[in-house]
């Protein structure tokens, strides 16, 4: 069953076609891998998933249910989760408080909840621990190193539990042990029934840890199938990997 | 950490049982009229650091709720012909609500900009309210301005009395209200909001609705005070209560005290304000206190670009880590600390 279905996606910039009928599903309980070319589309459609883009056409379903022109936070809301390209942590806040901000409380209980609940307060420091981060629970973010601020992101978007998580270049500017506790990471939270939809270059973190892999080019896809099936494609050794 | 608890404690009823006393200690009204508008800016200040500080949007523009809320209570007392006295104040809290009311729609519109646009845009609707105060002349007196009763009962020394008292609740309010704000889930996700807007939508922070909330509940406690003020000067006209300075003179105290603090405005105002009095007190009724505070703003932006509070929170917690570190790890102490915070 697809936990998220992409179809017909299309988006513009002004003369740019940056996404040109796009569809792709996503498997519940799958690590996907969504690979291309620089400029093939493929943050665009993170972008339109999540709700940072209107898009100009096609439908996005997620469980099932449209999700198309729904603003970020309920998209958040819904139990889609994302990273960004480069870590983006909250600098002046803890690391802590930085796992804390996503738990959400609607309207007025937002304002008469204290912001370090309890039990809130154990389940982060649970997932710091998890991602072996809780020695810097009390650091501001902005004092993290890089790798830190990349497993903090990803923890603190597993606060409200979400079922699918965006991950966007989880491998980018990492050194190569880190990579490998990222990967270990991501495969743990799959087994706990966290299904991931990835952009990424490193083609071995992506052959390694993917269950399928989604080929776009020029914003369309041209290829999907499983990584060994990817990895001796015609069209995607041509397009993409140059060889 | 128990005994800073205590001493933290001790040092607040200490302030409270002197802000409590201040007429009764100095009951001249020169002194009187000091405290009144220093306890005005640091309400003032607060309420605007609910917006200003913890989500980062500088409004430049809260005068216009200032004036709104000196309008809305003079017109109700007009209209109602309610008798001065101590009844006036009652109104006061609807005066604040219809500030509210007023900052729904403009904040409906300013935040859907950000950044420098969103200052310019303040500014914008503060003149737009200014011109409207002085055109809508059959409801407002325009140019002309428009007076408010006034208590003649409250003579000599008492009259700043009430005024004072009322200015130390609403700055009670709006400390208490700051306090709480920072403190819940809404408070984080404003300061979320402040380090990275777009990331605290990824992370499902509601952006827009905590945004006017916060500018709500500031602009209706700025309100608030303006009602109060109107009430104690009496007479007010557009330029006079719908002033740019009173905005931007809740911004300057707010940076110098530190912005997003609990204290910093309180600080910025209780320094500010009687040294702006002072120096119309010594150089006249003109404006040349701006250059007072122009050089107060220099001063903030080139020594304490944070401010006082974690300028000073800062000083306080490198000494305390070189004192417990010893004498001989002083000098590695700075360096060390760096280390530890990022490995």
């Amino acid at each position: 069953m697809s936990l998220l279905e992409i179809s017909e996606l299309s988006k513009r910039f002004g003369g740019v076609v940056a996404v040109d009928g796009c569809s792709l599903s996503v498997p519940a309980g799958s690590i996907t891998g969504l690979i291309g070319p620089n400029g093939s589309g493929k943050t665009t459609v993170f972008n339109l998933v999540t709700g940072f883009l209107p898009r100009d056409g096609g439908e996005i379903r997620f469980k099932s249910r449209s999700i198309a022109g729904l603003g970020p936070d309920r998209v958040y809301g819904l139990g889609i989760g994302r990273t960004f390209q480069l870590a983006r942590i909250f600098p002046r806040l803890t690391a802590l408080e930085n796992m804390l901000v996503p738990v959400r409380r609607a309207g007025f209980r937002a304002l008469l909840s204290r912001g370090q609940w309890g039990h809130e307060k154990e389940h982060a420091m649970e997932m710091l621990d998890f991602m072996d981060i809780s020695q810097v629970a009390g650091t501001l973010g902005g004092a993290l190193s890089y790798g830190q601020r990349k497993l903090l992101e990803l923890a603190a978007v597993m606060m409200a539990r979400p079922e699918l998580v965006l991950l966007d270049e989880p491998a980018g500017g990492v050194n190569p042990a880190l990579l490998e506790r990222i990967a270990e990471h991501i495969r743990q939270l799959n087994g706990q029934g966290v299904t991931f939809l990835l952009v990424e270059h490193n083609m071995g973190f992506v052959m390694n840890l993917c269950h399928e892999v989604v080929v776009m080019q020029q914003g369309r896809v041209i290829a999907k199938g499983k990584p060994s099936e990817i990895r001796e494609n015609p069209a995607v050794l041509d397009a993409y990997l140059g060889a | 950490m128990s005994r800073t608890v205590a001493l933290k404690a001790l040092g607040l009823v200490v302030l409270a049982v002197l802000a409590l006393l201040v007429p009764v200690l100095a009951p001249d009204p020169a002194t009187t009229n000091v405290a009144v508008f220093t306890m005005m800016y640091v309400g003032l200040a607060t309420a605007w650091n609910i917006m200003g500080g913890y989500t980062g949007y500088i409004s430049l523009g809260h005068a216009a709720f200032f004036g709104f809320g000196a309008y809305s209570l003079g017109l109700l007392l007009n209209q109602l012909h309610i008798a001065p006295g101590y009844g006036p104040f009652v109104l006061v809290p609807v005066a604040g609500l219809l500030a509210a009311l007023l900052a729904v729609g403009i904040g409906w519109v300013a935040l859907r900009t950000r950044a420098a646009t969103f200052v310019i845009v303040t500014i914008a609707f503060m003149f737009m309210l200014q011109l409207l105060a002085e055109n809508l002349v059959k409801l407002t007196g325009g140019g002309a301005g428009l007076s408010l009763p006034y208590p003649r009962d409250w003579g000599g020394d008492f009259f700043n009395t009430p005024y004072y008292y009322a200015m130390l609740a609403l700055a009670v309010l709006a400390l208490v209200v700051s306090w709480w704000i920072r403190r819940s889930k809404f408070g984080l996700g404003l300061l979320a909001i402040r380090d990275d807007e777009d990331k605290a939508l990824a992370v499902g922070v509601p952006t827009r609705a905590f945004k006017l909330t916060a500018f709500v509940i500031s602009a209706g406690l700025v309100g608030m005070i303006g009602a109060v003020y109107g009430y104690y000067v009496t007479f007010i006209y557009p330029q006079f209560v719908i002033d740019p300075l009173i905005g931007i003179s809740m911004v300057l105290m707010v940076f110098l005290g530190g912005l997003g603090t609990l204290s910093g405005p309180v600080l910025g105002a209780v320094l500010l304000e009687p040294a702006q009095l002072q120096f119309a007190y010594h150089f006249g009724a003109s404006r040349l206190y701006l250059v007072l505070y122009s050089a107060v703003f220099l001063v903030v932006i080139l020594l304490m670009p944070r401010g006082i509070v974690p300028s000073v929170a800062d000083l306080w917690h490198r000494w305390r880590r070189r004192r417990a570190a010893g004498p001989t790890a002083t000098a590695r102490g700075p360096r060390k600390a760096v280390k530890a915070a990022s490995p």
